[in-house]
């Protein structure tokens, strides 16, 4: 019965269909612009679905305000975070000053055929995190902000006609990406997944970044990644943690490698033709040959808090390496400059990257089958946002296949909760159904859930297991007992 | 020759027909001229009291006109060790009649054992009267009619055409820098100003392997080279290198050299600094391993048995990290107006360059990149490069970490998987949790660890006092009375543990009652 992506599991002759949560409804609102009776429609800078009446997006929008306002009084500095109905469940994030987002996410359903034939809808209230759906709401206004700057800034550049043209822009097709229905844990976290490297491949790629931004003397910030994990980070954290999103669900999954296309496939037209080397723009112009070809890049806005910068984003990429490249948007960027990094950067590059892969496999060697995932665990460490998942597999936009039975991924969202309750150091552990264990650590910022099957376990048989894991997989690191 | 005897014992003799002669004492090897021609050379060499000949080789010679002799003379042969190998120098005019650019200086090699081969040839691009010295493994070429001389390294790479490897002159042609001799006469006449010696005067003598002798104002000179000029003359830095680790006297003008590629004016690009440091590093390994193989050589007790291991002799050119740390890296990471990034960048390729040949890189370097980084608030960067481990641990560094914690919180975590990763460091761990109040982390710690018998009562009592938990002292309180009974029979503190205020204070609080009462064996 376990169904993590799409909706209905089994033949008719089952008695329970399950309905996955879903998005109902998605606004942006601020209550400054529309004070006055008769105003209330400029409180709405989006509503989504945009074809409700607009009374009731009205209704919608000052049923939200009311219930924010009154539990202010109870909580002036934590305001309301999300309101739980049968239904569905509302959460609500003000990112900015007076600025309020709100998401409407419908609870589970289980529709049970009654003796009578008539179906009866239960609604799983219990089923649905909280914490993940607001950290899901959060990353919307991250992703928002990456793109678009904040909204005071699109209020200061064009009043509210310029936020309304950005917001219906951007949410509108973002919107279609979220998939609420496979969201867990580490939507909550929000992590960089790190590649591990030795020291020297790991130099090797620092004096790389260090010569490239010398050369392309312009160049005001540098990421790598390979694989579709990071390496190497120029931009501070938080820019980072959202880039890395939108690079590994967005932009990778859509261009696959033209050696893995097939012999017919039409990426391998556009290819220009290059022999020499593996690179290409990710971003940016496809054909280098082609006079004509636009040298328009992706804009984002990071250090929103302090120096507020807009800048090209250039990704060009090398087999399996990819390099961001971040320009100062007050600068032209022009065929030429696009032509001479791809000379530059393309042969050394694709060496590298074909360096990387070969110490990588060295390594896969010499440790061995000793580091094989027996474990299932997820790590995450809050002062760095490394994650570590042997459970998801594959991080695909539509969705992020686990290996483990949804309920358990449930219990680990609970142990976080309880987590971030307290500050101290806690470990938990917690016996799932039929011989499962699940155990959550917390030590000093870092997290660790590891789920055991093991028949007729104890206790004290558990916690050696963990205490094994901790030994082995995570020696380089101080986990307090 | 018998000194002791005083007398001369005939050991050996060749008949040979012999034009001239020359004989090198450096390395005790006599040239013979033969044949009419003069150019077939027979070489004798000498060593412990016998004379053992070797392969006769024979020069070529230019062709020339009809009407002149055609042979070898003495003149044009020369005999010198380079890079300690035995070396005849032929300066092979230029002939009029084939179309060669100038006179040659022809190298050939006359190794111990094994026939002579002709190694090198050294263009000299023109004609006149020449003369050749050997100073510093460097081949010195003056030419009278200009009155300057060219320097060839026969190390450096030249041209090689699969059998004999043309080399060019390493700078341009310049004069030997004139002497001032100061002219001593009778104390009576006043003393006059020196007088410059006269260079390339035809009265010039030259002997091998770095003397001239100037007959007409009667001086005899060594030949010397100075480096420092060079610095500026050769604009290749990968180059500049090869030529001065070659040489003896080097070490201070390498530094300079170092100095100024990373100088505001004259910043090198990041891949000559990194050829650069690449090159001195290559050196500084090749003497290490050296220095390795001696140790566990003379460790095994082979340095009797082999009589030719000796400790190698560290030249000038091994520079190692002290080295480039006081006299380059440490001013230049001073300078204010050096952007950071390329600071950073610079040690970064140093550290790499170390890495890249093994060899482990000293912990004031680590030091100076921490430094640098938090300088410029740079913490991710920190965080990153100690995530990776680019930044070897130590103690020093985790307590810089330790320091840092006001500025980046994360560097206490980074501090404490340092310490984990030491292993030889768990009383600074112990002493970092208590100085977060973590009291029952670092008694687990301990614990885990297997150390909580050693541990001092008093100091986790005083830290659990001080967090001002009662609860929390208690639990302390209770597990050292266990620890007491456990080892002594008794829960009673000694008197050597000074516990005793905190005794009274467990019994203020929790009262008498609640001491642990000695279980009786």
């Amino acid at each position: 019965m376990a169904a993590a992506a799409g909706a209905g599991a089994g033949a008719w002759a089952a008695q329970e269909k399950q309905f996955p949560p879903a998005l109902l409804s998605f606004f942006i609102y601020n209550p400054r612009f529309g004070p006055r009776e008769g105003e209330e429609e400029n409180k709405i800078l989006f509503y989504h679905p945009n074809e409700v009446e607009k009374n009731e997006k009205i209704r919608n929008v000052g049923l939200c305000e009311a219930i924010v306002q009154f539990t202010r009084t109870f909580s002036p500095s934590k305001p309301a975070k999300s309101l739980h109905t049968q239904k569905n469940r509302q959460f609500f994030n003000e990112p900015e000053e007076n600025f309020w987002m709100v998401m409407v996410v419908r609870n589970p359903i289980i529709e049970k055929q009654s003796k009578d034939g008539k179906p009866i809808v239960e609604y799983q209230e219990e089923e649905l995190l909280d914490k993940v759906y607001s950290s899901v709401l959060q990353q919307c206004y991250s992703m928002y902000k990456l793109f678009n700057g904040t909204f005071l800034k699109a209020m200061e550049d064009g009043g509210v006609k310029l936020l309304k043209e950005r917001l219906e822009k951007f949410f509108h097709r973002y919107l279609q990406t979220l998939h609420l229905q496979s969201c867990d844990l580490l939507d909550i976290f929000g992590g960089i997944s790190f590649f591990p490297l030795d020291k020297m491949t790991y130099l090797k790629i620092q004096s790389f970044i260090n010569r490239m931004e010398e050369s392309l003397n312009i160049v005001k910030y540098t990421a790598f990644l390979y694989n579709d994990q990071l390496i190497w980070s120029g931009l501070e954290q938080d820019d980072m943690r959202i880039l890395y999103k939108y690079l590994t669900t967005s932009l990778f999954p859509r261009h696959i490698e033209p050696e893995l296309a097939g012999r017919d496939s039409p990426i391998r037209a556009e290819m220009p033709g290059n022999l020499q080397h593996y690179g290409r723009f990710l971003t940016g112009p496809l054909n280098l040959n082609d006079p004509e070809a636009k040298c328009r890049f992706p804009k984002i806005f990071v250090n929103t808090d302090d120096s507020y910068e807009e800048l090209h984003l250039i990704v060009y990429k090398a087999m399996s390496a990819a390099v961001c490249f971040m320009i100062d948007a007050s600068v032209q960027l022009t065929l030429d400059f696009c032509r001479r990094l791809d000379s530059i950067v393309g042969p050394q590059l694709t060496v590298l990257a074909s360096d990387i892969c070969e110490q990588f496999n060295i390594n896969k060697r010499m440790s061995g089958s000793e580091k094989e995932p027996q474990f299932k665990f997820i790590y995450f460490n809050h002062m760095n946002l490394a994650e570590k998942s042997t459970i998801h597999m594959r991080k695909t936009p539509s969705v992020s296949l686990t290996s483990v039975h949804p309920d358990l991924m449930k219990i680990l969202g609970d142990i976080n909760s309880d987590f971030t309750r307290v500050d101290e150091d806690e470990e938990i552990i917690v016996k799932a159904m039929s011989d499962y264990w699940v155990v959550g650590k917390k030590s000093d910022q870092r997290e660790l859930y590891v789920i055991l099957n093991q028949k007729n376990a104890n206790l004290i048989e558990v916690n050696e297991e963990v205490k094994k894991l901790c030994a082995t997989q995570f020696n380089n690191i101080f986990f307090l007992d | 020759v018998l000194p002791e005897k005083r007398t001369l014992k005939l050991l050996k003799s060749h008949n040979i027909n012999v034009n001239w002669y020359m004989y090198c004492p450096e390395s005790a090897v006599i040239l013979l001229s033969t044949t009419v021609l003069e150019n077939v050379l027979q070489p004798f060499y000498f060593r412990a009291g016998t004379m053992s000949k070797l392969p006769k080789f024979e020069i070529e010679l230019p062709a020339a006109p009809k009407s002149t002799k055609l042979s070898l003379s003495e003149r044009d042969i020369a005999m010198a060790t380079i890079y300690g190998q035995l070396y005849v120098l032929f300066l092979r005019h230029h002939s009029r009649t084939s179309n060669s650019t100038g006179a040659e200086v022809v190298l050939y090699h006359l190794p111990r054992e094994g026939a002579c081969k002709k190694m090198h040839i050294l263009k000299l691009n023109r004609t006149g009267k020449f003369a050749l010295n050997v100073v510093d493994n460097l081949v010195v070429v003056h030419h009278q009619d200009t009155e300057t001389s060219v320097i060839f390294d026969i190390k450096l790479r030249g041209e090689f055409d699969g059998a004999v490897t043309f080399h060019h002159p390493v700078l341009p042609a310049r004069s030997i820098q004139p002497y001032q001799i100061p002219m001593a006469g009778p104390a009576a006449v006043t003393s006059q100003s020196p007088i410059p010696c006269k260079l390339y005067s035809s009265s010039w003598i030259v002997f091998q392997p770095d003397i001239i002798i100037s007959a007409s104002q009667g001086y005899l000179w060594n030949l010397q080279v100075k480096l420092e000029p060079i610095v500026k003359l050769l604009p290749d830095k990968g180059r500049l290198m090869d030529f001065l680790l070659q040489r003896k006297e080097c070490k201070m003008v390498i530094l300079s050299v170092c100095s100024q590629m990373l100088s505001e004016s004259d910043r090198a690009t990041l891949p000559v600094i990194a050829t650069v440091f690449d090159k001195l590093n290559h050196e500084y390994k090749k003497y290490l391993d050296a220095e390795q193989s001696y140790t566990m050589a003379a460790e095994a007790g082979q340095s009797r048995s082999n009589p030719l291991l000796r400790r190698p002799v560290r030249t000038q050119a091994v520079l190692d990290q002290s080295d480039v740390y006081t006299h380059v890296l440490s001013a230049f990471v001073e300078k204010k107006e050096m952007p950071h990034k390329f600071v950073i960048a610079v040690l970064m390729e140093y550290i790499r360059s170390l890495n890249q040949f093994q060899i482990a890189v000293q912990h004031y370097l680590h030091e100076l990149v921490i430094k640098t980084l938090v300088q410029h608030n740079l913490f991710y960067m920190l965080h990153q490069f100690l995530q990776y481990h680019v930044l070897s641990d130590s103690k020093p560094l985790a307590c810089l970490l330790l320091s840092l914690e006001s500025f980046y919180p994360p560097a206490h975590q980074l501090s404490l998987d340092m310490l984990k990763r030491l292993s030889t460091a768990n009383d600074e761990i112990v002493e970092v949790l208590l100085s977060k109040h973590q009291v029952l982390a670092a008694l687990r710690f301990i614990r885990g660890i297997g150390g909580h018998d050693n541990i001092s009562a008093r100091k986790f009592l005083d830290a659990a006092k001080q967090t001002e938990d009662n609860m929390l002292f208690y639990t302390i309180f209770r597990f050292f009375e266990q620890r007491n009974q456990r080892l002594r029979g008794s829960p009673n503190f000694t008197p050597g543990e000074h516990c005793e205020e905190h005794v009274a204070f467990f019994k203020q609080v929790f009262g008498d009652q609640a001491l642990m009462r000695p279980t009786p064996f």
